[in-house]
């Protein structure tokens, strides 16, 4: 038994090794408003909430977010979506006015007029 | 050499994915000339990870995962924001800031030249080149003297060998390596570090606790791992010269030249010698020994930032000669001499590596990393009428695989390594050889809430021809309570095989009698080492004032279930047994660190050590093991000027402990050695940018051991010991030296 987990333990890494995935991966960027670090973690971090989403960067003076997904998993509306549910407007999704009042002071970004 | 096979097979190795590194040069244009920036700040956005230019414009700094937006600002240029994708090394030129745009001037902060982690789970220090001039020579083994996480200490009062500890706990229990790969080891135990020129080297990285899995099974109280400037952004030319009142002088020229944006190469000489016997203590025998090293390293860049790939390639040829001993021994006639006590080691050393890694274009997350060593280290040495030689032919060979789970914010790295070492060993009249061969798979997961938590697990298991199968587990954790403040803690277990003669080849330099009580064990009849490791970690960074600084405390257990116990208290007699009965390393240290100003730093620390072992004698305190040590250093440097002239003023010191001393002919049974405090100076003048003069004093206050060898009348005799050093035998030293590049 103890055998059999040592050759496992050391089989693993060459499971990992060989499982050469074909991923379909797909590079997003668009426009979330927003100001500062503190912004860019929270958004960030919803981006990251939906499943599918590999990598996301929010660039503060661009405004603009980088995200590696995968498309059948995470659509570029339910990511933007989630992202606006944390308070931050995005091209498809505005953020609940309620959620956007309660952020933090340096984060009450400058919300474009409809 | 050996002209094996293996010489050709040359060796695989991957990149230090670990460390994915963006690299670039900043310039200005005036005119149609190119003029390097200095002291440019260069950052990712919204994050802690950030440096600056060095003298040739050139920085280098990890990849972020939270953002691919490099600011570049310097005070009177415009700042630049770049969006790096998938580019590794940038060149970049500033435009000067238009008179209105002044208003925009921002605040610069001077790179700290002993960067403490703040993002890694791990207890990591950098220590980068800006430090490494502080030392006062020369090479590795002598680069961690303004560090107060790494003790240096006297090996001996032969050789003028340094040997480090940290955390109580000497080399052997350290993973030394070299771009990652193990390194100092084996053979190489005793005088390896001093075969790292101190200029070749561009960062070392000094990790406290048991480390990542990645590298092997071998670290139990940190891991040390030393990068050599690289071709491609080092300086195409670099001269240094040093001499020293102790007689040794040295000289290192390297070369780089790039061929083209693919490949380049470098090339690095390194000189040493001494030809002047000196013996200020007037016992007869040389202070430091006579010496001289040639030591050279070819290597070969490949970088095709395009398509991902970069590759290294090294080749290294060391030959290093030491002469010891009487004052009047001349080896040509004295060896073998029943009335003149000398000593000669001389050893030569063979590195080649090859590394190779690929990041996958459209996914930067995961790369390959092909990682390959071979090494062959000979030394010939007899030290009186004893003698004792080592031949260890080593071979490494890691595969690594970098990808994460779902998101970024988990991480892993799963590959395999072997290595392979044969040793053939003369002790007096006894041979030795013995081959390890080991074969193991790990796989290290992080974790980082891209917040106040992160997390790495690791586990690794080994098959190994002398220390059987087993499996090796390490833990690092890191919580933020508030950005201020770091907790970090670890857990993880190490072994080794004890490589009793090479780890302690000052006792050649006895007239002890050796004593192996064996049992049964698979490595000169002893069972390996194994130890557990635990720290806790504390720091909280503070400003004060316009100056910040930070206040670190740190609790490491080590915990020895298996050790090979190296016994020096009987008299005229060195023994190795496996442990019976409990052994320990605790240390503690609290260290402040703190800026008033851009110009001025201080640094304080204060150590506690509790090291002790069971002997056959009773539960005692490790011998020649300061309890507690005291460290602080002072750096001064004024504002550049436009041509970046500039002083640089260092002043450390060193404060020693009493150290418990075996019962020797010398020292009556309970004796401990006085406590002693060192002072060590050093002066830079930059008269340029690219031209500096330094000179130092080390052991200001002229403190010696008196009698550092034990029955120096009488080499021949029994009590003969040159071990028992607390000290250091040589006193105040003057040195100086320049360095040029273009």
């Amino acid at each position: 038994m103890k055998k059999l987990a040592f050759i496992i333990l050391i089989a693993l890494p060459l499971g990992i090794l060989a499982q050469d995935k074909t991923s379909k991966n797909t590079k997003s960027s668009f426009e979330v408003s927003g100001n500062c670090e503190m912004c860019q973690k929270r958004i960030e971090k919803a981006a990251y909430s939906v499943k599918g989403v590999k990598m996301a960067n929010w660039d503060i003076p661009t405004n603009i977010i980088s995200i590696l997904h995968d498309s059948n998993k995470a659509s570029v509306a339910s990511i933007q979506l989630a992202i606006a549910q944390a308070g931050h407007d995005t091209p498809l999704s505005k953020a609940p006015d309620a959620v956007y009042e309660k952020l933090p002071m340096c984060c009450l970004y400058d919300r474009k007029k409809e | 050499m050996k002209n094996n096979l293996f010489h050709l097979f040359i060796l695989i190795g991957f990149f230090g994915m670990s460390q994915d590194t963006l690299k670039g040069t900043l310039f200005t244009l005036e005119g149609n000339q190119e003029i390097p920036l200095t002291g440019a700040s260069v950052y990712w956005i919204g994050t802690q990870t950030g440096t600056t230019t060095n003298e040739e414009g050139t920085f280098s700094l990890p990849f972020e995962t939270s953002t691919n937006q490099l600011v570049i600002s310097f005070l009177g240029f415009k700042t630049d924001t770049l969006s790096i994708k998938d580019q590794k090394i940038i060149t970049h030129y500033l435009t000067a800031a238009e008179g209105e745009s002044l208003e925009e001037i921002t605040l610069t902060q001077r790179r700290k030249a002993i960067q403490k982690s703040y993002l890694q789970a791990q207890n990591i220090v950098n220590v980068n080149s800006a430090e490494l001039l502080k030392a006062a020579c020369c090479n590795l083994s002598e680069s961690f003297e303004t560090n107060p996480s790494i003790d240096v200490n006297f090996s001996d009062a032969l050789t003028g060998t340094k040997q480090i500890r940290m955390l109580g706990l000497t080399s052997p229990y350290l993973l030394i390596s070299e771009e990652n790969i193990p390194m100092v080891r084996g053979a190489s135990q005793a005088y390896g570090l001093t075969f790292t020129p101190g200029t070749w080297i561009e960062s070392i990285q000094i990790t406290k606790g048991t480390g990542s899995i990645v590298n092997g099974f071998e670290s139990i109280a940190g891991q040390i791992n030393t990068e050599i400037k690289k071709p491609f952004s080092d300086v195409p030319f670099f001269l240094n010269i040093f001499t020293s009142g102790n007689g040794r002088q040295e000289i290192n020229i390297q070369g780089n030249q790039k061929w083209n944006d693919k490949w380049s190469t470098g090339l690095f000489i390194h000189g040493n010698q001494r030809t002047q016997k000196m013996d200020q203590n007037e016992d007869s025998f040389l202070d430091v020994p006579l010496s001289k090293q040639l030591n050279l390293l070819n290597r070969w860049q490949y970088t095709d930032a395009e398509k991902g790939w970069v590759g290294f390639g090294s080749l290294r040829w060391m030959t290093d000669d030491k002469q010891i001993g009487d004052l009047g021994f001349n080896p040509a006639e004295d060896r073998n001499s029943n009335t003149v006590w000398g000593s000669e080691i001389d050893t030569q050393r063979l590195d080649a590596s090859l590394k190779i890694g690929y990041v996958f274009p459209e996914i930067p997350y995961q790369s390959f990393g092909f990682q390959s060593a071979y090494s062959n280290h000979n030394q010939a040495a007899y030290y009186g009428r004893r003698i004792y030689e080592i031949d260890q032919e080593s071979f490494y060979l890691n595969l690594l695989f970098n990808s994460i789970v779902g998101n970024t914010k988990n991480k892993f790295k799963a590959g395999l390594n072997i290595a392979y070492d044969r040793y053939l060993e003369t002790v007096d009249l006894l041979y030795f050889n013995r081959t390890d061969r080991s074969g193991g798979g790990f796989f290290e997961y992080s974790y980082d809430n891209l917040d106040n938590f992160s997390l790495v697990a690791g586990i690794r298991a080994d098959a190994h021809n002398n220390l059987g199968n087993f499996i090796t587990p390490r833990l690092h954790l890191r919580y933020l309570p508030d950005p201020k403040t770091i907790i970090r803690a670890s857990v993880g277990s190490g072994r080794k095989a004890a490589n009793i003669f090479a780890e302690n080849q000052t006792l050649f330099g006895t007239n002890r009698f050796i004593s192996i009580q064996e049992n049964g064990g698979s490595i000169y009849g002893l069972n390996p080492e194994k130890a557990w490791n635990y720290g806790i970690s504390l720091r909280q960074l503070f400003t004060l004032g316009s100056g910040s600084g930070d206040v670190t405390a740190d609790y490491y257990i080590t915990n020895f279930t298996d050790q090979v116990v190296v016994d020096w208290e009987q008299k005229n007699q060195i023994s190795f047994y496996n442990l019976e009965g409990p052994s320990r390393a605790n240390s503690f240290q609290l260290a402040l660190d703190y800026a008033p100003s851009e110009v001025l730093s201080f640094r304080f620390a204060y150590k506690n050590y509790d090291v002790k072992t069971t002997y056959n004698s009773g539960f005692l305190q490790r011998p020649l093991q300061a309890q507690n040590r005291f460290f602080a250093n002072m750096g001064w440097e004024s504002e550049r000027n436009v041509k970046g002239a500039q002083w640089r003023w260092d002043l450390t010191y060193h404060a020693v402990g009493e150290q418990r001393l075996v019962t020797t002919a010398r020292d009556l049974q309970g004796s401990y050695s006085p406590a002693y405090g060192l002072w060590n100076s050093q002066l830079t003048r930059a008269v340029q940018t690219n031209f500096e003069i330094y000179v130092g004093l080390e052991n200001l206050g002229n403190y010696r051991q008196n009698n550092p060898i034990i029955g120096a009348d009488n080499p021949f005799g029994n009590d003969f010991d040159t071990a028992q050093i607390y000290a250091p035998i040589f006193g105040r030293m003057i040195y100086a030296g320049l360095r040029w590049n273009l």
